[in-house]
């Protein structure tokens, strides 16, 4: 492991888990075995950690805000357009962007595993991995909005989409109002994860932090 | 296989547990696991053809419950390594208890810059999904299809909610190997189709107003519905 916790006292400050054990047992075996390092083990966890996350998405979000012709193509081949912005890779061989608008409200979850676009939002929440999540969100997703704090009138369609094959979702949220004037550094900053799972909308300039 | 993973539209598990700024790993040791499952996938044959899923889905439902999300994908991890005979039981659980004896004891480590190099080099390569089918696709936009009321016993990508119902063709996307363990079709590549139902379709009268769901279906699981 990365060698942060020092036991050479022997006095672990609370009992490990059954998880953590089995975890460095398994980790132990397959590097003895030769079959992993622990350099490529750290190389996967870093690049989440320090790398891709939903400031990637919030950069393809802003690009579509501000330039008519990138909305097109993403909206067209959600992948290229990506790419474009040098954003590719696992779990990201097919992504599909679905414009919000309006008077359509699109919101995404995988109902049996939790399947999610790593290369823009990066790893996914808790929530969206949860059981709770997996199984209401595609029977009662007005009451899921709601418990995220979004109240969506009955003229609102709302679109669910199940993310069960190896394409990838991600939403376009609406551009907020009153931001003709920001550019697109500032625009990120507006656009969160949820709006792009679209559990939520995105910031407006009075709420961003 | 009907198992307990084919959550969607069931009720019982409560309100939705919202963490706000939670970290990417709550615990070092979930880091751990994603960390050996994504490298050594790409490496090794360690799940076979139908992937971490298989072994996740057989893992006994009341366990399966009560596990999370990282603890699901490391007893799949060690089921598939036990399974393809990588390691076994014996040594993994000799290897747990020391842990648990020793507190002190630290994990073995072991640097291969050429491996780590690789698996950096993976995690941002572009991975081409779309492949070539047989035949054209079988539906166009706007085609409605009826679901086949189909029960595969392993692996499959087609949640119960959806069997035997009736909806549209919305898009169509580019051919996918079919991943559904070999009892429908064998694992060629065949069209995928968006395809959109109406609430009211799958869950009846009690179903929210004004709400459609999507989901990408394989051709083999679909037939024009007249």
């Amino acid at each position: 492991m990365s060698g942060n916790h020092d036991n050479s006292s022997g006095h672990h400050p609370e009992p490990q888990s059954y998880a953590e054990l089995r975890t460095k047992a398994i980790e132990s075996l397959l590097i003895e075995k030769g079959l992993l390092s622990t350099d490529a083990i750290d190389a996967r966890v870093q690049a989440y950690e320090q790398d891709i996350g939903p400031l990637n998405g919030a950069k393809v979000v802003a690009r579509a805000w501000t330039d008519v012709e990138y909305r097109k193509r993403l909206l067209e081949d959600g992948t290229s357009a990506i790419g474009e912005m040098g954003f590719y890779g696992s779990q990201g061989a097919e992504i599909v962007v679905l414009e919000n608008t309006a008077t359509v409200h699109n919101l995404v979850v995988c109902t049996l595993c939790s399947c999610y676009p790593w290369p823009v939002l990066g790893l996914p929440p808790r929530w969206y991995k949860s059981d709770a999540y997996r199984a209401r969100a595609v029977i009662e997703p007005r009451a899921v909005l709601k418990e995220f704090g979004l109240i969506l009138d009955e003229s609102v369609e709302v679109r669910v989409w199940d993310s069960n094959s190896d394409i990838r979702y991600m939403v376009l949220p609406e551009r907020p109002q009153g931001t003709e004037d920001m550019d697109e550094d500032a625009l990120a900053a507006l656009v969160t994860r949820d709006s792009m799972v679209g559990v939520a909308k995105a910031k407006t300039p009075e709420h961003a932090a | 296989m009907n198992g307990v993973h084919d959550m969607g539209g069931m009720h019982g598990f409560g309100p939705i547990n919202i963490e706000e700024d939670e970290p990417v790993f709550h615990e070092e040791w979930e880091g751990r696991v994603y960390g050996m499952v994504t490298g050594i996938r790409e490496e090794h044959d360690v799940y076979g053809p139908y992937g971490s899923r298989h072994y996740i889905e057989n893992i006994p439902p009341a366990r399966y419950l009560a596990s999370s999300y990282y603890e699901r994908w490391m007893l799949a991890l060690e089921a598939a390594l036990v399974n393809k005979g990588m390691l076994t039981a014996e040594e993994l659980d000799a290897r747990t208890r020391q842990f648990g004896d020793d507190p002190s004891a630290e994990v073995s480590r072991r640097a291969d810059a050429e491996l780590a190099a690789r698996v950096r080099r993976r995690i941002y390569a572009p991975q081409p999904l779309e492949q070539e089918a047989a035949s054209p696709p079988s539906f166009a936009v706007g085609d409605a299809i009826i679901v086949r009321n189909i029960h595969p016993v392993g692996h499959t990508r087609l949640p119960r909610y959806v069997r035997g119902k009736r909806g549209v063709i919305a898009r169509i996307y580019g051919a996918q190997g079919f991943q559904d363990e070999p009892t429908t079709a064998d694992s060629s590549p065949q069209h995928v189709y968006s395809v959109v139902f109406e609430a009211g379709e799958l869950w009846g009268e009690g179903a929210e107003p004004n709400q459609r769901l999507y989901i990408d279906m394989w051709e083999c699981w679909m037939d024009a519905a007249r």
